[in-house]
């Protein structure tokens, strides 16, 4: 079983690997909102104009130290991506906060993870949001 | 220099009570030591051979005399009573205790310091040309650009879990004093044929056990783009270094594996994604940090005490010739502090001499000190007035060896004395080859040289760049060093070539000396220095030099 972490705490996981297709099907042809499956070594490059059949895209994190899922949150926000945006296996909560500050929306993890770093840890980083040295940089308006 | 605004300010005391909650949950078990591990390394905190070390960050160098006595006062209360400046213009403490790290770093926040990303596979502390803002030759003071790219990059949500460290080093003049070429992006301030502003953008370069030269990914850089550019670097970088193996991690393998044309194309078409929903900078952050840096205001004040001392005092002379240098004002100097007495460790600095060094700061040089790459603290804008007084002072305190640029003034890596990683001793080495040639008297002959020693390959210690590189091994259990000669680490930045089979621990200080006096035989006059006359003469006359049992025939077999 499995958590997902949102700004306002944790909820139950309903999806299955079921409701997910790979890229390569996405790539055939879609014919109602589908759910992106994309592995952080594949290329989201001409994924555009399949953005608004996108409900979700779910991006796997297989260690907390490979942070490659940040950047290709990133990117996809860039191209123009507005779905929703998961980030999914092994994330710490002290990660939270990049991971939203990368475009993330929410976080899939394991009970176990979840038992180890319960609700109140990963709420802790929301407030952490603010103080980002990145966006004070930027022009604004 | 900066000034931290509130935001600064809370932020580093946030980051603090941040690493303070992150202890207590490793402790509890909350975290694993799998996962405590990047989040202590991101604050700095390393576990060494013997102890936690922590390592705090200068950014680009820049000091005032009120951050230095703080780094006096958290070296008596919470060390040994010294620091370690490094190649990197930072400070190491080597004895921390883990229970004592947050107050440490509490004390840090005090003087607008932090130990933030210091280590871990995130940016690293920007470094910067050591005579920013007082050179003649500069362009521009790259501390503008190193203070801008510093909160940028500071907890970068994107760049946090890179595949490998990630240094960037920036100078504001052509002659090159921050080894731009020997990092992952180097950036040179530089001007188009027009006259605008701009950066000629290096990536790729890196010493360690693979080294590599930086490669030109962008010839000029219009300022408003540097953001959006780095940041189309590091996406590419994290998306597509290596993370098989460590050892092929940084972006010079990226560089080497995909071919500079291939990667810049990646790189510019992420740059342009970018660029065109990037909203450019707060043109008054931007202005305040540029206000920050700006000159302070120069007195000129007569010259004449320090001409009539130089002419009859021949070791203020000495000093004033090797360790002072010119400033764009002409009656001001810039002064080298030497952290390589004869016999010392190189870059180490007693709390009392830290405090001398910062009250000469406020007193008579602007409050401003550097740390530079080369391990020697800067004070950067000295009145020429002023110079005999700084100079009895620096003497009393045992700062005032003559020696910059010259045979002793050598960079070496903490070494097997202290480093986890280490194959061989580097600090006792330098030691040595200084004393040996204090002893011959032969260091002012010599003249300028480049000695970089590093106690294993991961190249801490710069060897490669040296003009005598000394690199330190493990051979079955024995300490083997290897000598590499013609490296060069400026603006015309070279690896040097390795010469041979390399030499015990006691063979390598003999080695040396027959090196150099060979090379006081082979030079056409005494302005020709060691890398000058080893350029001319190529190897082999060297080489003979430190093999003197090989026939001339042998070393012709073994070049070939």
């Amino acid at each position: 079983m499995s958590k997902i972490v949102r700004d306002y705490g944790f909820d139950r996981n309903i999806l299955t690997v079921e409701d997910f297709i790979s890229l390569a099907t996405l790539r055939q042809g879609v014919e109602k909102p589908v759910r992106l499956d994309l592995g952080n070594d594949e290329n989201p490059d001409g994924l555009q104009p399949y953005f608004c059949w996108l409900e979700m895209i779910r991006i796997p994190f297989p260690d907390f130290n490979d942070g490659r899922g940040f950047s290709l949150a990133k990117r996809l926000r860039q191209l123009g991506y507005e779905g929703v945006l998961r980030a999914s296996g092994y994330l710490i909560a002290d990660q939270y906060r990049m991971a939203r500050l990368s475009g993330f929306d929410e976080i899939e993890i394991d009970d176990l993870l979840a038992a180890r770093q319960p609700e109140w840890l990963w709420q802790s980083q929301v407030i952490k949001k603010k103080l980002s040295y990145q966006d004070r940089l930027l022009k604004t308006g | 220099m900066y000034k931290y605004n509130d935001f600064d300010h809370a932020f580093v005391r946030t980051r603090v009570a941040e690493f303070r909650d992150q202890v207590d949950r490793r402790l509890s078990g909350s975290l694993t030591e799998e996962e405590f591990k990047p989040l202590r390394l991101k604050n700095g905190l390393y576990l060494q051979l013997h102890a936690y070390m922590l390592r705090v960050a200068v950014p680009y160098g820049t000091l005032n005399s009120r951050q230095m006595r703080q780094l006096a006062m958290i070296a008596e209360k919470w060390d040994k009573g010294y620091g370690h400046f490094t190649t990197r213009q930072n400070i190491q403490y080597n004895w921390p205790k883990l229970k004592d790290v947050p107050d440490i770093l509490d004390a840090l926040a005090d003087v607008s310091m932090h130990a933030i990303q210091t280590s871990g596979n995130c940016i690293r502390n920007v470094t910067a040309d050591h005579f920013a803002g007082a050179a003649r030759d500069e362009i521009e003071d790259a501390r503008i650009t190193a203070e801008l790219l510093r909160q940028w990059s500071t907890d970068h949500p994107e760049f946090q879990y890179l595949p490998r460290k990630f240094k960037i080093a920036v100078t504001g003049s052509p002659n090159d004093r921050a080894v731009t070429r020997a990092h992952d992006i180097g950036l040179r301030a530089i001007k188009d044929s027009e006259g605008s502003a701009g950066y000629e953008v290096l990536i790729g370069g890196g010493l360690g056990r693979t080294p590599m030269i930086g490669k030109v990914v962008r010839g000029f850089l219009p300022k408003e783009d540097l953001l959006p550019y780095i940041e189309a670097i590091l996406r590419v970088y994290n998306l597509s270094g290596r993370r098989d193996n460590k050892y092929k991690a940084r972006i010079k393998i990226l560089v080497h594996e995909t071919g500079i044309e291939e990667l810049r194309a990646e790189i510019e078409k992420e740059f342009l994604t970018r660029k065109a929903e990037f909203p450019g900078i707060n043109p008054e952050l931007l202005q305040a940090i540029e206000q920050d840096f700006a000159a302070p205001i120069f007195n000129k004040l007569s010259v004449d005490n320090h001409v009539a001392r130089v002419a009859h005092d021949k070791e203020f002379r000495e000093w004033v010739k090797n360790n002072v240098a010119r400033h764009k004002i002409p009656e001001y100097a810039i002064v080298t502090v030497s952290l390589k007495p004869v016999g010392g460790t190189p870059g180490d600095a007693t709390a009392e001499q830290m405090r001398v060094m910062a009250d000469l700061a406020e007193t008579y040089t602007h409050d401003e000190l550097r740390v530079s790459h080369e391990q020697n603290i800067v004070l950067p804008h000295v009145p020429k007035a002023y110079l005999p007084k700084v100079y009895d002072e620096l003497k009393k305190a045992g700062l005032a060896t003559p020696n910059l640029g010259l045979l002793s003034d050598i960079i070496a890596c903490p070494g097997m004395d202290y480093c986890s990683l280490a194959t061989a001793r580097s600090i006792p080495i330098a030691q040595d080859i200084a004393k040996r040639f204090d002893h011959l008297q032969l260091e002012r002959d010599i003249g300028a040289l480049k000695i970089k020693i590093s106690g294993c390959i991961n190249a801490c210690g710069h060897h490669h760049v040296g003009h005598i590189g000394i690199l330190g091994l493990d051979k079955a259990g024995v300490e083997n060093y290897q000598i590499t000669l013609g490296g060069n680490a400026t603006e015309d930045a070279h690896i040097g070539s390795r010469v041979g089979p390399g030499f015990s621990a006691e063979e390598l200080v003999p080695a040396l000396e027959r090196l150099l006096k060979s090379y006081l035989q082979l030079r056409e006059s005494p302005e020709e220095t060691f890398y000058k006359c080893y350029n001319r003469l190529g190897m082999d006359p060297f080489k003979e030099a430190l093999y003197p049992h090989l026939k001339p025939k042998q070393i012709k077999r073994d070049r070939a």
